[in-house]
């Protein structure tokens, strides 16, 4: 069977991301997975263990400075090297900023077409994605080289398939214009053990109605209690309730859990943008006509200081 | 400083969108086209750094006529000149050869800094800024939430999902950003009236040397095969509050197994 190459999408901290683990797991349908660690020094071997689990056959490593300093480029450069010499039969990215620019200088240097923001995958190269804010559903294919294609967080459920890969050491040959803009420094702001945004089973946001930042704390309970993530609607994030790289929504992020929950939210049309594919819609808010409720598979019409709190101490009595 | 800004034209993400049943392309004809909501963020941007440290700043458009509305509108801003590339035979075109075609142009332009949204509302693909950098050989820093210009020196703040980087390159590069950078001006009457007497250059692919047959659905790299519209989620229960809210909240979670 023909090599996919999953491209990693891991952190020092988080380690390897669910994404990963999902690419993984659809690649066996169109072939034999190999993953592709791109990083600092020694990140292969941190990762091997769980690439392995997942059914990674062979891991093609391409690490140090020259790739981990620099902003996409140096990556694009290796993975366009590689899929010269071993001609998989596809190439997966995660569909995250980075994945997403990756496969964009990808498809430029192998002219080749690329399709972003799948939630599935065939295995004739057909991708599946929701489009318009999830308003409507478009199947595509790349008409030109092999499918590069970007796959959304949350797309399918990563099944296990142990293997034991080797590691193969990839020479990076970053040029001078792949080097032209230099990560100097690399901040966290938000620390936590809360799962990642775009990868939670569980996501619990706020909106306009929670009021202040102080108040976020009631929200952070309540994603901690079903062990979700946090999110804020743009209002919330506008009024500097909570950081931007919470906010779902069209100029945020695109989120698809199994259970969303907002919170003080009224639904307008670039906050449904980001979350109207999640499996389970709940709201709270105290007008009865806000335009979430015509989401929501469960309702509830009040003041989130009451019910979130008491929806808290229920869960914590559940327990 | 001579800046480039990339402003596209879409379909209003408040309203209803859809794909047209002829070529499964994006509807523009029945809808409100109206400037990226991200590129406005741009345009404000790219008028900063010209306030800040003088130069020209030019809007380039990809787009049908039509789009010609959407550049006056960009120019009622302030930037003094603009760009529009409009072909029929553009109709259709592709990531990879809408940056073909937009590279060609901005080689004419010999801009210092090529400023755009990190997405478009319509596509939201996010791949332009570094197929453009991939294209003309040089730096792209995306997803500034704050950009700062010394000299030929850039710094930007890229938003991650940690939190941010901080990245760094010499002009020329292209640089895109997120609405968190800045508040976008309004146009006020004064600059409504100037834009109409604002140049705009136009250019076809005949101009720039690209033959027809690499762009639109003739050089697609990819095609749509079927488009669906998702049907409406069903309306679930409403309840209100009557002192038990929160329970039966929990209640409804426990019987999806959440809880």
């Amino acid at each position: 069977m023909a090599e996919v190459l999953v491209v990693v999408e891991a952190s020092q901290a988080a380690g390897v991301k669910k994404v990963t683990l999902e690419m993984l797991t659809i690649a066996r349908t169109l072939g034999t997975p190999s993953a592709v660690v791109l990083g600092g020094e020694g990140a292969a071997a941190q990762f091997a263990d769980k690439l392995g689990e997942y059914g990674a056959a062979k891991i093609y490593a391409g690490e140090g400075e020259d790739v981990d300093g620099y902003l996409v480029a140096p990556k694009a450069t290796v993975i366009a090297e590689l899929v010269k010499s071993v001609q998989p039969a596809a190439v997966l990215l995660a569909s995250t900023q980075e994945g997403k620019e990756i496969a964009g200088r990808l498809a430029v240097k192998l002219d080749n077409g690329l399709l972003t923001d799948a939630v599935a995958l065939d295995a004739d190269g057909t991708a599946t994605q929701a489009i318009f804010a999830g308003a409507g559903i478009v199947k595509s294919k790349v008409t030109r080289g092999l499918p590069i294609v970007t796959i959304r967080p949350n797309s399918t459920t990563p099944e296990a398939a142990p293997a034991t890969p080797a590691v193969e050491q990839l020479t990076v040959q970053a040029s001078d214009k792949d080097k032209l803009a230099k990560v100097v420094e690399r901040v966290a702001e938000k620390k936590g053990s809360r799962p990642e945004l775009t990868e939670a089973g569980v996501v619990v946001s706020g909106g306009r109605g929670v009021g202040n930042a102080e108040n976020f704390s009631l929200v952070e309970e309540l994603a901690d209690l079903l062990g979700g993530a946090v999110g804020a609607s743009r209002a919330a994030v506008d009024s500097g309730f909570y950081p931007h790289q919470f906010q779902v929504g069209q100029t945020g992020k695109t989120v698809s859990p199994q259970l969303y929950v907002a919170l003080g939210i009224s639904g307008a049309i670039q906050h449904r943008a980001g979350m109207q594919t999640s499996k389970t819609i709940v709201a709270v808010n105290k007008d009865p006509e806000a335009p979430i409720f015509e989401l929501a598979d469960y309702g509830v019409v009040g003041d989130l200081f009451k019910v979130v709190p008491q929806a808290a101490d229920e869960i914590r009595k559940r327990k | 400083m001579n800046i480039v800004v990339l402003v596209k034209q879409v379909p209003d993400s408040g309203a209803e969108r859809t794909l047209s049943a002829s070529d499964n392309t994006v509807e523009r004809s029945s809808a409100n086209n109206v400037i990226n909501e991200m590129d406005e963020y741009a345009i404000e941007e790219a008028l900063k750094i010209k306030e800040a440290h003088g130069g020209e700043v030019t809007v380039l458009t990809m787009g049908p006529a039509g789009a010609a509305e959407s550049i006056r509108k960009a120019l009622s801003m302030g930037p003094d000149k603009a760009v529009h590339i409009e072909d029929d035979a553009l109709h259709g075109s592709c990531a990879v050869s809408t940056s073909k075609v937009l590279a060609t142009a901005l080689g004419t332009l010999n801009a210092d800094l090529i400023l755009c949204g990190s997405e478009s509302t319509d596509g939201r693909v996010q791949v332009m800024p570094h197929m453009l950098a991939e294209r003309l050989g040089i730096a792209a820093l995306t997803g500034a939430r704050k950009l700062t210009v010394e000299g030929s020196q850039l710094t930007a703040e890229r938003q991650t999902d940690e939190g941010y980087e901080v990245v760094t390159a010499a002009t020329p590069a292209v640089v895109s950003v997120w609405d968190t950078i800045n508040e976008p001006r309004y146009p006020s009457f004064k600059g409504i009236m100037a834009a109409k007497k604002k140049p705009v250059q136009s250019l076809s692919l005949a101009d720039l040397g690209i033959a027809a047959d690499e762009v639109g659905a003739a050089g697609a790299t990819s095609a749509v095969i079927e488009f669906s519209v998702r049907p409406p989620r069903g309306a679930g229960t409403k309840v209100t509050d009557e002192g038990n809210g929160g329970a039966d909240l929990v209640a409804y979670l426990a019987t999806e197994k959440f809880v």
